[in-house]
């Protein structure tokens, strides 16, 4: 059977079981590793893709459920150049091992689409993704200046 | 401790005198090996003018980095310090991995402990490098065929006896070259940013330009080296080589391989340790989509599919029946058992005494408490995975590991051919933590194994993250019993300390406090727990042992655990000092709001002094959280300031999900825990206010991946206890009740 998906503007058919997750299928059919497996069960993050611009875990998402959805990987969301929110992450050197960086980079760039200004409390409640160097401290002050550049 | 150490010289000499032991890591650099190097790592037009360094004749200079990238910019930081000696213009330089070949072994690293005083007999040897001798070699001039990254090592060993030594070295070719060139004295040129100057004539050369030329001295083994106040490159935040590649997705990781035709292959392991495959029926898979072979392994049975998922899945539906060997009864209560036995019993082992040891017990009032740490897994993001293929009589292996010879060798091992018929490429790992140090290859094996089966093509193996977690090599289990003697106004007569170990005594639980009477003892517990070195090893559990008992002494003694501390430090300057400045900027002793109240601990690791002030809220129905983590830390100097706060960040928040959460308990004689509901870890709601205070003093350079972790749990808990009168003498947090104490 052909699953057709849209993936960073470029569409795609698939011959895939309607259950297949799409983590693996963006991976392993596509072809695109940017976006990392984790835990398999939506609990670190970081899996993280756009759906129609909503941040989503990838890894427990059947193919079938974002037929015909724009979706977004880390290798599309800087296809135009870096964004505020990668150029943040460099300007504060984030990343240490890097590997939850590309959920946590997608994560947090959907919030700031609907949030540009959070709080920290705001920040926390909106990610949850899990980063085992602990760069949270970072995390945060990077998105403290987006959020005052937009001020 | 460094005072006395011999010179250089001696060392090479003294090393031939005993059986070549001490030599090897200045063995690696006479010159008749640079055509070798050459021939391995050069590409045409570039030469090597040491191990470590190689200048091209642009004038772009390679510092080759004899370790692996987890996560911590070392590559930026011992290219920094490489540079410094060189006096290179940074916006020339790269950083490379070694390839893993015995000519790249970081002989500085072997060197580092030997000059530590770390006689590297294989059951002495540090943590991190035990698993290396025990799966290779058993002899001093094996271990120093080392490219291990672990044991906060790579600045203070590669670093300090490695980079430093190969760009003052390969400075002092240059000069020798430029000199020669214009017949003058090479006293009279200085260098400056990729260039040989002489001031006297107005003339200069670039490095590129003198790179052939450079190439036909010897490089000394006694460079002269830069003081550190005319640094410029040391001691700069300067950004890292590796992070551009971590924000676009474009870091290829281990998982990350790709093969043309690969198959990928999914694993369940007998969930008892050590357990045996007895039967599996393959029926239940067999007509699957995608799936190609059941791999069936001494110890798991393995799924080969076209497509990860469809292995995943099929090996989920696999029964297999397992050989338990005995151990299918085993829980963590009857392991528990097994310590406080241990403890009680008559088999301790002397580790040190010093005056009158235990027999100033009696002099004094009694302090008493028995503290214990569970099992913990490392649980690095990226499970565990290598890809492999087997092909006519050859082995080749993507992995992300800790030591990437080791790997290398581990893997000819299994496949049982020499290392000469493998290929390995040492991939950035998805963090590390101790995981993925040799000694701990369960995932390689099984790569290795599975790809020998399917001839001719390439498999990626993957650990789902149940059986990243519940085939670990565990932070172990560790049970201390302290007992002190405390003369009439509270100071210490009497220090005594049993604790368990799976191997043998730990230096970690020898204290900095000045007490006269001690007395440590081991018990040895072993059980079929597989166990392996945790990001800060043993100091993970004595930081928590010792600094939660010296707050019981101060509580005791009715004395400000503060000035309790400092009263014994009185020979420990730098001790004092971080913990002064901790304090100071914590704020120690100025109020806090009801609910709310701090608690201080210090501890050395890795030849790293941190004192942490963590401040906390206890809220309503006795939640805590941790509100603030002040932190002084002194090693020596922080070759990239920014870099080291990161790293104690890091280790703040490691050590803070291991104290509040972290808890592996077995049960039936497997693992419980499945994944991060059960196994939680910190994340942004939970993570403190952090402030990193670097402290310079003229001290050696010291780590910086793992000292932050150990005082992290007892600072948790001795402000817990401030709180409610609650003394944590087990961790994890989360298992006790936190109620207010009254006012």
């Amino acid at each position: 059977m052909t699953v057709q998906l849209k993936i960073n503007g470029t569409v795609h058919d698939l011959d895939v079981e309607d259950d297949a997750p799409l983590l693996w299928v963006i991976r392993d059919e596509v072809g695109l590793t940017g976006t990392k497996f984790g835990c398999g069960i939506a609990q670190c993050g970081a899996c993280t893709v756009h759906v129609n611009g909503n941040a989503q875990r990838s890894c427990v998402t059947p193919v079938s459920s974002v037929v015909g959805a724009e979706i977004t990987t880390i290798e599309g969301l800087g296809a135009g150049g870096l964004t505020p929110v990668q150029q943040a992450w460099i300007d504060h050197q984030v990343p240490q091992c890097g590997y939850c960086q590309s959920g946590m980079i997608m994560a947090v760039s959907a919030l700031l689409k609907t949030n540009p200004k959070p709080s920290d409390a705001e920040l926390a409640e909106a990610i949850t993704n899990i980063c085992r160097c602990g760069t949270y401290p970072r995390i945060r002050s990077a998105v403290q200046s987006l959020a005052e550049a937009k001020s | 401790m460094n005072a006395h150490l011999p010179s250089r010289r001696m060392i090479l000499l003294g090393g031939l005198g005993t059986a070549g032991a001490l030599v090897v890591g200045y063995a690696a650099w006479p010159s008749h090996r640079l055509e070798q190097d050459d021939a391995l790592a050069a590409r045409p037009g570039e030469r090597f003018v040491s191990n470590w360094i190689k200048i091209a004749s642009d004038g772009t200079i390679t510092v080759v980095i004899p370790h692996c990238d987890m996560g911590t910019g070392i590559y930026t930081a011992l290219s920094q310090m490489a540079a410094e000696e060189l006096d290179a213009d940074w916006s020339k330089l790269r950083a490379e991995a070694a390839p893993p070949d015995p000519l790249f072994a970081n002989g500085a690293l072997a060197e580092g402990f030997i000059l530590s005083g770390q006689n590297m007999t294989a059951d002495d040897l540090p943590a991190f490098l035990r698993g290396t001798v025990a799966n290779t070699f058993r002899t001093v001039a094996g271990v120093m065929a080392l490219q291990v990254t672990g044991g906060s090592s790579a600045i203070r060993f590669t670093g300090v006896y490695g980079m430093r030594l190969a760009g003052a070295a390969a400075r002092e070719m240059l000069v020798k070259a430029a000199a020669a060139r214009w017949n003058v004295d090479t006293a009279s040129c200085t260098t400056k940013a990729n260039r040989v100057l002489h001031a006297a004539s107005g003339r200069s050369l670039g490095y590129g330009e003198l790179v052939a030329d450079a190439a036909t001295y010897t490089p000394s083994s006694n460079p002269p080296y830069k003081p550190r106040s005319q640094y410029t490159l040391v001691g700069k935040p300067i950004a890292r080589f590796d992070i551009p590649k971590k924000v676009d997705g474009t870091t290829n990781y281990g998982l990350d391989v790709k093969q043309p035709g690969m198959l990928y292959a999914a694993i369940k392991i007998s969930p008892v340790f050590g357990g045996k495959l007895k039967a599996v029926d393959s029926g239940a898979v067999a007509g699957r989509r995608g799936v190609v072979k059941i791999v069936r392994l001494d110890d798991a049975v393995v799924v080969v599919a076209d497509r990860f998922w469809r292995a995943r899945d099929a090996v989920a539906a696999l029964e297999p029946v397992w050989d338990n060997q005995g151990n299918g009864a085993v829980t963590s209560a009857e392991i528990a058992a097994r310590h406080t036995a241990a403890l009680a019993g008559n088999d301790l082992k002397k580790d040190i005494t010093t005056g009158d040891g235990a027999d100033a017990l009696p002099r004094g009032r009694l302090v008493e408490a028995t503290y214990s740490v569970p099992y913990l897994s490392h649980a690095p993001m990226e499970p565990m995975n290598a890809t492999a293929i087997w092909k006519d009589g050859r082995l080749e292996v993507w992995s992300g590991t800790q030591d990437g010879l080791g790997a290398r060798a581990f893997c000819a091992k299994t496949a049982g051919v020499g290392i000469d018929k493998v290929t390995y490429h040492l991939l950035p790992m998805g963090g590390g933590f101790g995981r993925r140090l040799p000694g701990f290859f369960n995932f390689l094996e099984q790569a290795v194994k599975t790809a020998m089966a399917l001839p001719g093509k390439p498999v990626k193996l993957i650990y789902t993250r149940d059986q990243d977690m519940q085939h670990d090599y565990y932070r172990p289990n560790v049970t201390s019993h302290f007992r002190a003697a405390l003369d009439a106004k509270g100071a210490p007569l009497a220090w005594l300390n049993d604790y368990t170990t799976d191997t043998g005594a730990n230096t970690e639980a020898h204290i900095v406090y000045g007490i006269a009477n001690q007395a440590l003892r081991t018990a040895k517990v072993e059980t079929h727990v597989p166990v392996g070195p945790w990001r800060s090893v043993e100091a993970s559990w004595h930081g928590f042992f010792i600094e939660t008992f010296v707050d019981e002494m101060a509580h005791a003694a009715g004395q400000d655990p503060l000035a309790y501390r400092r009263a014994l430090l009185a020979h420990a300057p730098r001790h004092l000092a971080a913990l002064d400045l901790a304090a100071e900027k914590a704020g120690w002793g100025t109020p806090l709001p009801a609910g709310r109240a701090r608690g201080i601990a210090m501890f050395e690791s890795f030849q790293t002094i941190v004192a942490h002030v963590a401040e906390i809220t206890i809220g309503p129905g006795g939640a805590l959280k941790v509100d603030r983590v002040v932190t002084a830390v002194d090693a020596g100097m922080a070759v990239n300031p920014d870099g080291m706060k990161a790293q104690i960040e890091g280790g703040i928040i490691y050590g803070l999900t291991a104290a509040l959460n972290g808890e592996i308990t077995i049960d039936k004689g497997a693992v419980v825990q499945a994944n991060f509901p059960d196994y939680e870890m910190v994340r942004l709601a939970d993570c403190p206010q952090i402030e990193v205070h670097l402290i310079t003093s003229d001290a050696p350079l010291g780590g910086a991946g793992e000292p932050g972790v150990p005082p992290l749990a007892p600072a948790v808990a001795n402000a817990i206890f401030a709180a409610t009168g609650l003394r944590i003498r087990e961790l994890p947090i989360k298992n006790h009740t936190l109620t207010v104490a009254a006012r």
